[in-house]
């Protein structure tokens, strides 16, 4: 990129283009945010605070997607610059399979037990 | 490409190519990001395969008579140091500080075998107590999701040494330099696939 020209081998001001090396706020951001977003989870799930099961993991699942944004920013440095955008198209391309994936095994193979169920006593399975 | 161009600089016209290409760790980079997307399929598929076997016990032990929470948080804070430790040796890199950046990643390693070995312990310890792979689909998809992570984790500590007797031995070069860019996507991305494994298995697997 335009920065990318001089042949020193240390690289000062390469803040935003060519290689990121991201900052020391921005690691320590990231690392703060991470701390919290794991702590609760885990304190949602030993406490049981919320009560309700169906709460807890609806809760933890959002702290989760939250966190991987928070590791996919501040320590992968994504965005959509980088490489005129490139890995974040193979980023959105890969998390389409990811996602048809997922559901589509979780989706099947969940219909698949309920079909299994009717009639059938699973104790007397082979 | 200016061929002309290029000739008319003689040697230098391989080392200028190959420059551009290093510095802003172009093509590497992409490429490299791309393995991690695939490498990320794999584990999706590991995922899919617990989310559909993860139920089934066989009259097994379940997540709950197994998991130990305070482990896996105290094995989740390994993985998460290590990551920032990494990050603080990449801020080392670009200032040029070969020797504080050294220092920086022989604490990651530390952090990176910490978690290993934690996690080697919970192995063992489900295994003594019966709870081995064969023993139900739930465990089955449990050990080959964990420890495939593992296994990355393992070869990420062995490209780690590698890469501390590389500078050493050769110093902050470019190619060094982009090395250990490689490294630190590897080594943030296995501890984004954690942030899945400790949710869907353990957290989850708690409250089921």
């Amino acid at each position: 990129m335009s920065a990318g020209h001089h042949a020193d081998t240390k690289e000062h001001g390469h803040a935003d283009h060519g290689v990121d090396h991201g900052t020391l706020r921005g690691y320590l951001t990231g690392f703060g945010l991470s701390v919290v977003l794991t702590a609760i989870p885990f304190w949602l799930v030993m406490s049981n605070a919320l009560g309700n099961q169906m709460a807890s993991a609806i809760a933890i699942m959002a702290f989760a997607m939250v966190q991987i944004v928070v590791h996919m920013v501040f320590f992968l440095h994504m965005n959509t610059r980088s490489e005129s955008g490139w890995t974040m198209m193979a980023l959105i391309f890969t998390l389409i399979l990811v996602v048809i994936a997922l559901t589509g095994s979780l989706w099947v193979m969940y219909h698949l037990n309920i079909n299994m169920m009717p009639g059938h006593d699973m104790s007397q399975m082979p | 490409m200016d061929l002309a161009h290029d000739v008319s600089d003689d040697t230098i016209f391989h080392l200028e190519d190959d420059h551009g290409h290093a510095e802003s760790g172009n093509s590497t980079m992409l490429g490299f990001w791309i393995y991690l997307m695939s490498d990320c399929l794999i584990f999706a598929m590991l995922f899919a395969v617990y989310g559909v076997l993860g139920g089934n016990y066989a009259a097994g032990p379940a997540p709950k008579d197994l998991f130990d929470l305070p482990l896996v948080a105290l094995n989740t804070t390994m993985l998460l140091l290590s990551s920032i430790t990494y990050g603080f040796a990449m801020l080392e890199m670009a200032k040029g500080r070969v020797r504080s950046m050294q220092m920086w990643l022989v604490i990651t390693g530390l952090f990176g075998l910490a978690f290993l070995g934690i996690e080697l312990y919970e192995f063992a310890h489900l295994i003594h107590e019966g709870a081995t792979p064969q023993r139900s689909g739930f465990l089955s998809s449990f050990f080959t999701l964990v420890g495939t992570h593992g296994l990355h984790v393992t070869f990420g500590l062995v490209w780690l040494v590698v890469l501390m007797v590389q500078v050493s031995r050769h110093g902050l070069i470019v190619a060094n330099q982009r090395r250990l860019m490689c490294l630190s996507m590897f080594w943030h991305f296995l501890d984004v696939i954690w942030i899945g494994v400790f949710t869907f298995v353990y957290l989850m697997g708690m409250l089921r």
